[in-house]
């Protein structure tokens, strides 16, 4: 690709400190990490559970600090320190991230039509009124297929799908470059998962906007993604087309991820020991 | 066909509330031979985790519930308190999508094993411990005897999982109701945990009911499947996935990715309540 990367994240590393009583070294989360994501793209990262991909993530939004390598989006790098408050609301309006349960990532008492208008007003250009955001509001929440009657409920009087839909439009408010989607899709239901995905397609055919897909299931990947990188155990250890890497799957972990996908004549295999 | 284990017959389960009275269960029929596995599979209320709490007779008082649940000749409707202790202790065992909602945080690994058959079968400690490290081992989990002594939160969910397969065996129930056990687990885990549950019913001559959303999971790991929606089984058989009967089982197979082809939009389903009624009516 000859366009600029959006992202770019260069021997990215990430340790926590070891836990307290301990006499052991730090715990190495992401270790040596380089990716690039470039505009109106999505890239998957996959991995087990544990393998860092949600906490290159959450360094990219600013919901943990860098220790070390280099992490920019549009040629600004992320800090090491946490940001001032003026440096987190310019992150975040140009990275925004979608949890897995949307159930606990919006506000119970605040009605979905708040929520929205609440993003639309921190993350906007100029001033606002309040006809104006509450417009903008209804058309975001048009865009995601929720109609005006929408407006004035609260989280639970939705089902999950709703609620992730919702979750979509408050990222979308924020008008991102970058939209991180961590296991976005993963509690929900067949049905509902398909129409997410399509909606997800949809939202980037008509506006810019970048993908972080984070998921390990890699047929919801195959779905979304051109591209993907996959973690294990902090580090990259596979990149490349999404759909080279699923047909013809070279690495070996890449190809026991893909081994263990249930499909047509698929008998579950059991691995060696765990020691953890 | 051999001998029915746990058989369904026509199961209603109607929820009464003041204002309302709203059937949750439909007439929900299905039976499990001995050593045979059951998919039931359906999507979130769908009713499925009811049909276990029907099964265990731990549905809410609310409930009304009619049909007949037999389990080996057996019906599970009528039986008095101490038949039906022994019957949710003894015969059947369960494992859940959360395993560490179902363990107690301040007692070892070794606590929760040998507890119940310590308390209510008048086994020693020394005596369950030993199995119970056998049977750890049997399910590949590494250093047995250390993990007897070790809290749950040292323990990742793939293996916590093994160990409630472990404690599911030890107490050497008939039937294993596995409801969702590898949902909250990533796919590698997944399969690990379904080989050795799969394993593990098979060298023992366990029936197995095991409840997902998964069709592609529950065709590979069960000898017949069950589709549920709307409290209803729509179609049940050994070859629902190869070869789908009915519109839900096909739209539901049709809207999932796939790994090898990706498409421009992913069908969505088109079936709901109303379908559902009208197919019914028409039947």
């Amino acid at each position: 690709m000859n366009t600029e990367a959006l992202v770019v994240a260069r021997n990215l590393r990430k340790e926590f400190p070891a836990p307290k009583g301990m006499k052991s070294e730090p715990i190495v989360a992401v270790d040596d990490v380089s990716f690039e994501l470039f505009p109106n793209e999505c890239l998957a990262i996959v991995g087990e559970s544990g393998s860092g991909k949600t906490t290159v993530a959450r360094m990219l939004v600013g919901l943990e600090t860098v220790t070390g390598g280099e992490l920019s989006v549009r040629g600004e790098a992320r800090s090491k320190g946490a940001g001032s408050l003026a440096d987190r609301r310019r992150w975040a309006r140009e990275v925004q991230y979608v949890f897995q349960d949307p159930y606990s990532s919006l506000n119970p008492r605040q009605s979905i039509g708040d929520t929205i208008q609440a993003s639309l007003a921190l993350h906007a250009r100029g001033n606002p009124g309040k006809r104006e955001l509450k417009l903008k509001a209804q058309d975001i929440l048009d865009s995601v297929g929720l109609a005006a009657p929408f407006f004035g409920k609260r989280p639970h009087q939705l089902s999950g799908g709703q609620r992730q839909r919702v979750a979509i439009a408050r990222a979308l408010a924020a008008d991102p470059a970058v939209i991180v989607l961590d296991e976005a899709v993963a509690a929900l239901d067949v049905s509902i998962q398909a129409q997410i995905l399509n909606l997800l397609s949809d939202i980037r055919s008509q506006r810019e906007v970048s993908y972080l897909f984070i998921s390990h299931d890699l047929a919801v990947v195959n779905q979304v993604s051109e591209r993907m990188i996959v973690m294990e155990q902090g580090q990259v250890v596979d990149a490349g087309r999404t759909a080279e890497l699923l047909a013809n799957p070279t690495h070996p972990y890449t190809r026991s991820l893909r081994a263990a996908v249930p499909r047509q004549g698929w008998k579950p295999v059991r691995r060696e020991r765990l020691a953890s | 066909m051999s001998e029915a284990l746990l058989a369904l017959d026509d199961v209603r389960a109607v929820l009464h509330s003041r204002h309302q009275s709203q059937a949750l269960l439909n007439g929900v029929s299905f039976s499990i031979a001995k050593g045979e596995a059951l998919g039931l599979v359906g999507e979130s209320g769908s009713g499925k985790s009811l049909t276990t709490r029907a099964i265990t007779r731990m549905l809410d008082p609310a409930f009304e519930v009619s049909g007949s649940i037999t389990f080996d000749g057996a019906p599970v409707l009528s039986m008095g308190p101490s038949e039906l202790r022994s019957y949710r202790s003894r015969d059947i065992g369960m494992i859940f999508q959360d395993p560490r909602a179902h363990v107690n945080p301040v007692h070892t690994v070794g606590d929760f094993l040998t507890e119940e058959l310590v308390r209510n079968r008048g086994l020693s400690r020394g005596e369950v411990e030993h199995r119970a490290v056998a049977l750890l081992d049997e399910v590949g989990v590494r250093y047995p005897e250390r993990r007897l002594t070790q809290y749950p939160h040292e323990l990742s969910g793939g293996m916590l999982q093994r160990v409630m397969i472990a404690s599911v065996l030890l107490a050497e129930p008939r039937l294993i109701l596995a409801d969702e056990p590898t949902t909250a687990l990533d796919v590698t885990a997944q399969s690990d945990v379904m080989a050795i549950l799969d394993e593990q019913r098979r060298a023992r001559g366990l029936s197995l009911l095991f409840i997902t959303h998964d069709l592609e999971l529950a065709a590979a790991c069960c000898d017949r499947l069950a589709v549920m929606y709307a409290g209803e089984i729509v179609e049940q058989g050994a070859h629902v996935y190869e070869s789908p009967g009915h519109p839900y089982t096909i739209e539901l197979l049709g809207a999932r990715p796939s790994i090898d082809e990706r498409l421009d939009r992913l069908p969505v389903l088109r079936y709901n309540r109303e379908i559902h009624e009208q197919l019914k009516a028409e039947a």
